[in-house]
C-alpha cells in the first residue's frame, strides 16, 4: 500500500516551488515567472507519468499512502487516486501553467503572484488526493487563501467587496461542512471517506447518528438529513448552486485574468468533486429522498444562469454566469442518477452514461471556461480594461485569427459537435433524459440561451462594422498563438478521440453505478 | 464488400483534408485554396459515381443492396458508443447529388467571389460545409448524422455571415443558427431517447439496429405518460429537427434571411443541400416514422404530422413568394415551399416519392440560384427585381437557363423535371386516405408558384432595363447606411456600364445544371418509374400505358393546368404591358392593396417572433438578473452583516480581553488584532512566509507523527 509517495511528493512539489518563487525579491519578474512555470510543468509531467503508471481497468484506489497521523482523532494521512481523482489533478495540471502564461504580463510583485498561484495547486492536488477528511478539509481551506489574496491584490476596480464575499461566503460554506463532519465524528469515531462510504452504504452511519446524537430530540432520518445539508451547503456554494452563486460573478469578473481562469477551471470542480467524492457515497439514501427537489434546483441553475449570462453586459461575467449554467449539467446528471426513471429496461447503463458525462464535462468546462476567460483577458489589456459586449464591435476585420481562435472556444462551450463539450453534454442528457424526463427536457432550454448569448458575444464584439476605435486594434501575436494553441488542440482532440479521457475513469464510474442500485 | 464500402469515408474526409489545410492558407494564396477545394469534391464525386455504379449494380428486383461498416468510438460502461457508415440507394442517391451539384457551385465561385478579399477562407468554408454534408448523407448512425447535422449548420452560420462587416449579415447568420437549434435540441432529446430505448444509435447493424424490426417492435409496443407510441414521440422530437434545418412552418423565418450571404451558399447550402437535409433525414428514420407498415397501426400519427407540415408550407410560403421584391428572396421562399412538398411527398407517397423532388429540385433550384447570382453579379450587386428588367437582350445564356430552371420549378408539362417529381406527389396526395386538404393545399401551391415564378421572370428579364445607371444602387445604398463601409465594388467598374453576361466559368456550370433539370425528370415517370424502383429495391418496367391511366391522366391534367393558369395570371398581370419604373406599385397591389401589403410582410411573423420569443427571452434575462442582483445578494447581504457584526464581536473580545494581557509577551505580532490592516502592501509577503513556514511546521507534525506510529 505504502509504496513510493508520488502523491505527497506531487502535492509538495509546487508547494515548494511556492516557498522558492515567492522569496525571490520582486525585481525578479522574468526569473520568478520561469521559475513558477517550470514547476507547474514538472507537475504536468509528474502528474502524465502518474496515469501511464495509472492501471486504467482496474476500479480500486491507486498510489495509496497510508499513515497514522494524530491516533486519538481517528486522523490519518491517507491519499489515493481512482480515475476521478486522476482527472482532477490532469485538470489542474493543464490550467495552472495555462493560467501562469496568462497572467506574464504581471507586472506588480510578480513573484508573490506566481507563489501564490503554485501554493494554490497545492491546495488543490491536496484536495484531488486526500481520502481523510481532515487533511481533505485543510486542503480545501488552504486553497482558499491564496485565491482571496490573488483577488484581493491584483484584482480589477472592485476587488476589495468581490474578494471579501467569495472568502466568507466560502468559508460560510465550510463552516457548515465543518460542523456536519464534526457530527459524524462524533457519531462514528471516523473521518476516513471509506469508512464513511462503506458505513453510508450498508445505514449503519444514519443509525450511529441516532445512537450518539440521540440527545437532539430528532429521528435519525431528520438527523441524517440534516447533517446531509450542512455538508450539501459547503459543496453547493462552491460549485455553485442558484441561490448560492452571488459571490461568484464578481469574483471571476474582478479576479485577474490567470486567477479568473485557476476558479472557473480548477476551483468550481473542488465542489463538484466533493459531490462524487463525499456526498454520493456517504449520503446515497438522502441524496435519493431529496432527488426531486434537486433536480429541479440543478434545473433552475441551468436555466436561470443562462438567462443571467444573456442580461450580462461585461463579458468575464457572461462567461462567470456560463460557467454556473455548464456545471449545471454535472448536476443534472449527479441528481438524476439518484434514481430510475419509468420507462427503462437497464438503469444501470444510463447511470454509467450520465457519470461518465459529468465526469467528462468536468474536464471539457475545466479546459473551455480557463481557454474562453483568458482570451477575455486578451481583449481586456488590448481594450485597455474595456470588456464589455458593446464596447467593440467588427474586431473580425483587424483581428481574425484572435477571432477564429476564440470563436473555436466559444463553440466549444456552445457544445458543437466536433469539439470537447458535446461528447459530454451528450452523455448526460442520454443518461439523464431516461432517468428524469421532464428536468432534462426542461434543461434544455439552457443549451438554447447559451448559443443565445454565445452568438451573441461573436456578433457584438467581432461582427459588424469595424467601431473605429479599435482600427489599430492588433491580432495575436505568434507567441500569444502558440501558447493558446494546445488548449485548443486538445478541445479538437477530445471532440473526435473522447476515448482518451473515458478510457481513464471509466471504471471508477462502473464502480460508483454499481453502488447506486435502487 | 467492396472496396469502396470500406472506402467510403474517404468521400467527406477528402473535402474535410481540403478545408483544414485552406484554413491553414495566407489569405494570397488565391489558387491554392481553389483548386484544392474543387479537386477534393471532384475525387469525391468520382468516388460516389462508383459508389452509386456498385449499387446500382447490385440492386435487383426484390432486394435492398444496403452495406454498412460500423465502428467503436468510446465505451461507456460496458458498452461502446459505435458509428458507422453505409451505402445503400438512398445514400448513393445523395452523394452523387451533392458531391455533382456542389463542384458545380464550387467552380461557378471561383468567378462570383473573384474580387472577395476573403476568397481562400470562402473555400474553406466551403470545403467544410462539402465534407460536413457528404458524411450526414452516408452515417449510419443517427449520432454521427446529428455531428454532421450540427457541423452543417455552423459552415451555414459561417457562411450566411460571410460578410461579417454587414450587421444584416452577422444578424441572419445568428438568426439562421437560433432558430434551427430549437429543432436541433428536439431532435437532440428523440435520440437520447431512441438510444435508451433501444440501446444504439446505430440505423443498420445485423439485426440488432434502431430501424431493424426487432428495435421497431419494441418501441411500437412501448407506451408513454401521454399516451402515445415511443416510436411516434421519439419520431415527432426528430421530425422537430427536420422542421428547424427544412424551413418548415413555424421555424421557416431563418431562410429568407439567409440570403444574405453571397449567392453560390445560398444555391448550395439554402437550396439544394443543406436544407433538403431534413428531408433527407425523415427519409433515413422512415422505419421509425411508419412503423411495421402493414401492421396493425397503419402508417404511423408522425407521418400524419410530416404530411400537414409538409403541405401548409408549401401552400404558405408560395402565397408570400407572391410579393415578394427580392430576386434571392422570392427563391428563398420558394424553396420553403418546395421543402413542403417534399415532406408531403414523404408524408402521402413514402422515401421514394419525397426523395424524387429533393434531387430534380437541387439541381433546378441550384440552377435558379447561380441564374440570381449572374444577374446580381451583372447588374452590380443589385437584387430588387423593381430596378432590374429587359436582361433577357443583356444576359442571354443567363436567361435562357433561367427560363429552363423556371419551366422546371413551375412544373411545365412533360419536358421539364419538376413536372414530374411534382406530379408524383401530387398523385400521392389525391389519393391518400387521411384527408384531402394536403392535395388541395399542394394543388394551390402550384398555381401559385407558376404565378410567381412567372412574375419574376418578367420582372427581370422583359421590358427595359431600369436600373440606375452611375448611380449607387438600392443595395448597394443600404450596405453603405448599415456598414459605414464602402460597398463591395469591383476595381474595374468605376462607372458601371450596363448589365453584362457572366464570364465561361460561370456560366458552364448555369448549362450544366440547366440539362440535368431536363433530363432527370425521365427517371421518374409513371411509365418508368427508375429513380423509385432504384430506392425500394425493386426493378421498373417500362409501361407507357401507365401514363394513361385515369388517376394518373387525371392529376397530370389538373397540375398542368394549374400551371398554364398560373403563367396566364403571370402574363395578364406583368407581362401585358411594360412596367412603369422602379418606384410604380406592384400590379397586384391595384387589386388587393391589402393582401398584398399582408403576404410582403410575410404575415408578419418575424414582427410576432420578435415580440413573442425575442422578448420573452430578453424579459427572463432581466428578470433572473434582477433575482440575483436583489433577492439572491440581499440573502448574501444578510448573510454578510451577521458575519461581519460576529467578527466585530470577535475582534472586540481579541482586542479588548485577550490582546491586553498577550501585549507584553509578543512584541512582534502587537498588531495581529487588525490583521486586515496588516495586509496592505509589502507585508502581504511576510504574512505569506508566516503561513509558508505555518504549513513546512504541519508536515514535520505529520512525518513526526508517521513515525511515532
Amino acid at each position: 500500500m505504502n509504496g513510493f509517495p508520488v502523491l505527497t511528493i506531487l502535492t509538495f512539489l509546487p508547494f515548494a516551488g511556492a516557498l522558492a518563487v515567492s522569496f525571490l525579491r520582486p525585481k525578479k519578474r522574468t526569473l520568478a515567472r520561469g521559475l513558477a512555470l517550470g514547476f507547474s510543468l514538472g507537475v504536468l509531467a509528474l502528474t502524465l507519468l502518474l496515469w501511464a503508471g495509472f492501471n486504467t481497468s482496474a476500479a480500486h484506489l491507486q498510489f495509496e499512502e497510508s499513515y497514522v497521523w494524530i491516533p486519538s482523532l481517528a486522523v490519518r494521512y491517507h491519499l489515493g487516486i481512482d480515475g476521478l481523482g486522476l482527472l482532477m489533478l490532469l485538470l489542474s495540471a493543464i490550467v495552472v501553467p495555462m493560467a501562469m502564461l496568462a497572467s506574464w504580463h504581471i507586472q506588480e510583485r510578480a513573484p508573490l503572484y506566481f507563489g501564490l498561484v503554485l501554493f494554490l495547486q497545492t491546495g488543490l492536488i491536496g484536495t484531488f488526493t486526500a481520502l481523510n477528511f481532515f487533511h481533505w478539509f485543510l486542503f480545501w481551506e488552504l486553497s482558499l487563501i491564496p485565491a482571496f489574496f490573488l483577488i484581493r491584490l491584483w484584482g480589477g476596480p472592485l476587488r476589495v467587496p468581490a474578494a471579501t464575499q467569495f472568502f466568507i461566503y466560502t468559508m460560510a460554506g465550510s463552516v457548515a461542512l465543518l460542523l456536519g463532519f464534526l457530527a459524524i465524528f462524533f457519531a462514528t469515531g471516523k473521518f476516513d471517506f471509506m469508512d464513511l462510504a462503506q458505513m453510508g452504504r450498508d445505514g449503519t452511519l444514519v443509525s450511529a447518528l441516532a445512537d450518539k446524537l440521540g440527545w437532539t430530540q430528532m429521528s435519525s432520518s431528520t438527523l441524517a438529513l440534516v447533517i446531509f445539508f450542512g455538508v450539501f451547503l459547503g459543496l453547493a456554494v462552491k460549485v455553485p448552486i442558484m441561490p448560492f452563486h452571488t459571490w461568484l460573478p464578481a469574483a471571476y469578473a474582478e479576479a485577474p485574468t490567470g486567477t479568473s481562469m485557476l476558479l472557473t477551471g480548477v476551483m468550481s470542480k473542488m465542489g463538484l468533486y466533493g459531490f462524487l467524492r463525499i456526498l454520493l457515497p456517504v449520503f446515497p439514501g438522502q441524496l435519493q429522498w431529496m432527488r426531486t427537489p434537486l433536480l429541479w434546483l440543478a434545473v433552475i441553475t441551468i436555466i436561470f444562469s443562462a438567462s443571467s449570462a444573456f442580461a450580462q453586459r461585461d463579458l468575464k461575467r457572461v462567461l462567470a454566469y456560463s460557467s454556473i449554467n455548464h456545471l449545471g449539467y454535472c448536476l443534472l446528471g449527479i441528481f438524476a442518477v439518484m434514481g430510475s426513471g419509468a420507462l427503462l429496461q437497464d438503469p444501470q447503463v444510463e447511470k454509467a452514461a450520465a457519470l461518465n458525462g459529468v465526469f467528462l464535462q468536468m474536464f471539457n468546462h475545466g479546459l473551455t471556461a480557463a481557454s474562453l476567460f483568458w482570451f477575455a483577458g486578451f481583449l481586456e489589456r488590448r481594450g485597455g480594461g474595456l470588456r464589455g459586449l458593446d464596447d467593440f464591435g467588427g474586431l473580425r476585420r483587424v483581428a481574425p485569427v484572435f477571432c477564429g481562435l476564440m470563436g473555436i472556444a466559444l463553440f466549444a462551450s456552445l457544445g458543437l459537435p466536433g469539439l470537447n463539450g458535446f461528447v459530454s453534454e451528450f452523455l448526460i442528457f442520454k443518461g439523464a433524459f431516461p432517468l428524469s424526463t421532464w428536468a432534462t427536457g426542461l434543461a434544455a432550454i439552457g443549451l438554447l440561451i447559451t448559443a443565445v448569448f454565445i452568438l451573441s458575444i461573436l456578433q457584438r464584439v467581432f461582427n459588424g462594422p469595424l467601431n473605429v476605435k479599435w482600427s489599430t486594434f492588433s491580432d495575436l501575436s505568434i507567441t500569444e498563438r502558440l501558447a493558446v494553441l494546445p488548449a485548443l488542440g486538445l478541445m479538437l482532440i477530445l471532440g473526435i478521440y473522447p476515448q482518451l479521457l473515458l478510457g481513464m475513469f471509466n471504471s471508477t464510474v462502473l464502480e460508483m453505478v454499481s453502488h447506486l442500485r435502487f | 464488400m467492396s472496396v469502396i464500402v470500406h472506402y467510403l469515408w474517404l468521400i467527406p474526409v477528402l473535402p474535410l483534408l481540403a478545408a483544414g489545410l485552406s484554413a491553414l492558407a495566407k489569405q494570397r494564396q488565391r489558387v491554392f485554396a481553389a483548386s484544392l477545394a474543387i479537386g477534393s469534391m471532384a475525387l469525391s464525386l468520382l468516388l460516389s459515381c462508383w459508389a452509386f455504379g456498385l449499387t446500382l449494380s447490385q440492386s435487383g428486383a426484390g432486394h435492398l443492396y444496403r452495406q454498412v461498416v460500423n465502428f467503436r468510438w468510446f465505451q461507456i460502461g460496458d458498452t461502446w458508443v459505435k458509428l458507422g457508415w453505409m451505402l445503400d440507394p438512398l445514400a448513393a442517391v445523395m452523394l452523387v447529388m451533392v458531391s455533382l451539384v456542389g463542384l458545380l457551385i464550387f467552380i461557378y465561385s471561383v468567378g462570383y467571389m473573384r474580387d472577395d478579399e476573403n476568397f481562400t477562407r470562402f473555400f474553406c468554408f466551403l470545403s467544410l460545409f462539402g465534407a460536413a454534408m457528404l458524411g450526414l448523407v452516408i452515417s449510419n448512425s443517427l449520432l454521427l448524422l446529428f455531428i454532421c447535422w450540427e457541423l452543417v449548420g455552423l459552415t451555414s452560420y459561417l457562411l450566411i455571415g460571410f460578410w461579417y462587416h454587414k450587421p444584416a449579415a452577422a444578424a441572419a447568420a445568428k438568426k439562421a443558427f437560433m432558430t434551427t437549434r430549437i429543432g436541433d435540441l428536439a431532435f437532440l432529446l428523440g435520440m437520447v431517447w431512441l438510444y435508451s430505448a433501444t440501446g444504439t444509435l446505430l440505423f443498420y447493424d445485423s439485426g440488432k439496429g434502431c430501424l431493424e424490426t426487432d428495435a421497431l417492435i419494441n418501441l411500437v409496443t412501448q407506451s408513454t405518460s401521454l399516451g402515445i407510441a415511443a416510436s411516434t414521440g421519439i419520431s415527432l422530437l426528430i421530425f422537430c429537427g427536420a422542421i428547424g434545418k427544412s424551413g418548415q412552418v413555424p421555424l421557416h423565418v431563418w431562410l429568407p434571411d439567409a440570403m444574405e450571404g453571397p449567392t453560390p451558399v445560398s444555391a448550395l447550402i439554402h437550396a439544394a443541400t443543406m436544407v433538403a437535409a431534413g428531408v433527407f433525414l425523415i427519409a433515413r428514420v422512415y422505419p421509425l416514422m411508419a412503423p411495421l407498415p402493414g401492421g396493425p397501426l397503419g402508417s404511423g400519427a408522425a407521418l400524419k404530422v410530416v404530411t400537414w407540415v409538409g403541405a401548409i408550407t408549401a401552400f404558405f410560403a408560395a402565397t408570400i413568394a407572391v410579393a415578394q421584391s427580392d430576386i434571392k428572396r422570392i427563391l428563398a421562399y420558394s424553396t420553403v415551399s418546395q421543402l413542403g412538398y417534399m415532406m408531403l411527398g414523404l408524408g402521402v407517397g413514402g422515401v421514394a416519392v419525397g426523395m424524387f423532388h429533393l434531387i430534380t429540385h437541387a439541381f433546378f433550384k441550384s440552377l435558379l440560384f447561380l441564374g440570381a447570382g449572374s444577374v446580381i453579379h451583372g447588374c452590380h450587386e443589385e437584387q430588387d427585381i423593381r430596378c432590374l428588367g429587359g436582361l433577357r437582350k443583356y444576359m442571354p445564356i443567363t436567361f435562357a437557363t433561367y427560363a429552363v430552371g423556371t419551366l422546371a420549378l413551375c412544373g411545365f408539362p412533360l419536358l421539364f423535371s419538376g413536372f414530374w417529381s411534382k406530379d408524383d406527389i401530387l398523385h400521392s396526395a389525391r389519393v391518400w386516405n387521411g384527408s384531402h386538404w394536403p392535395f388541395y393545399l399542394g394543388v394551390a401551391g402550384a398555381l401559385l408558384t407558376a404565378f410567381y415564378m412567372t412574375r419574376q421572370v418578367y420582372y427581370v428579364f422583359f421590358g427595359s432595363c431600369r436600373l440606375a445607371l452611375g448611380q449607387t444602387t438600392a443595395s448597394e445604398q443600404r450596405t453603405v447606411e448599415h456598414a459605414g463601409l464602402p460597398a463591395r465594388r469591383h476595381p474595374h467598374d468605376e462607372l458601371p456600364p450596363g448589365p453584362r453576361e457572366s464570364g465561361r466559368v460561370m456560366a458552364v456550370p448555369l448549362i450544366l445544371l440547366a440539362s440535368f433539370s431536363i433530363l432527370l425528370g425521365f427517371l421518374g415517370t409513371p411509365a418508368w418509374p427508375w429513380f423509385q424502383g432504384f430506392l425500394t429495391g425493386s426493378r421498373p418496367v417500362l409501361a407507357f400505358g401507365s401514363l394513361l391511366e385515369p388517376a394518373i391522366l387525371g392529376t397530370m391534367a389538373l397540375s398542368t393546368l394549374m400551371v398554364f393558369l398560373g403563367i396566364a395570371l403571370g402574363y395578364w398581370f406583368y407581362g401585358r404591358r411594360a412596367l412603369a419604373g422602379a418606384q410604380a406599385p406592384d400590379p397586384l397591389e391595384h387589386v388587393q392593396a391589402d393582401i398584398f401589403v399582408l403576404l410582403r410582410r410575410k404575415y408578419y411573423v418575424d414582427e410576432a417572433y420578435n415580440w413573442a420569443v425575442v422578448g420573452l427571452n430578453a424579459w427572463c434575462a432581466k428578470a433572473s438578473d434582477w433575482l440575483d442582483q436583489h433577492i439572491w445578494s440581499g440573502l448574501v447581504q444578510a448573510l454578510v452583516f451577521v458575519v461581519t457584526g460576529l467578527s466585530w464581536l470577535n475582534r472586540f473580545v481579541d482586542e479588548v480581553l485577550f490582546n491586553r494581557g498577550f501585549d507584553g509577551g509578543c512584541g512582534g505580532l502587537t498588531q495581529g488584532g487588525s490583521l486586515m490592516s496588516k495586509l496592505q502592501g509589502g507585508r502581504v509577503q511576510r504574512y505569506l512566509r508566516l503561513a509558508g513556514i505555518g504549513v513546512v511546521l504541519l508536515v514535520l507534525l505529520l512525518v513526526w507523527g508517521c513515525r511515532a506510529s
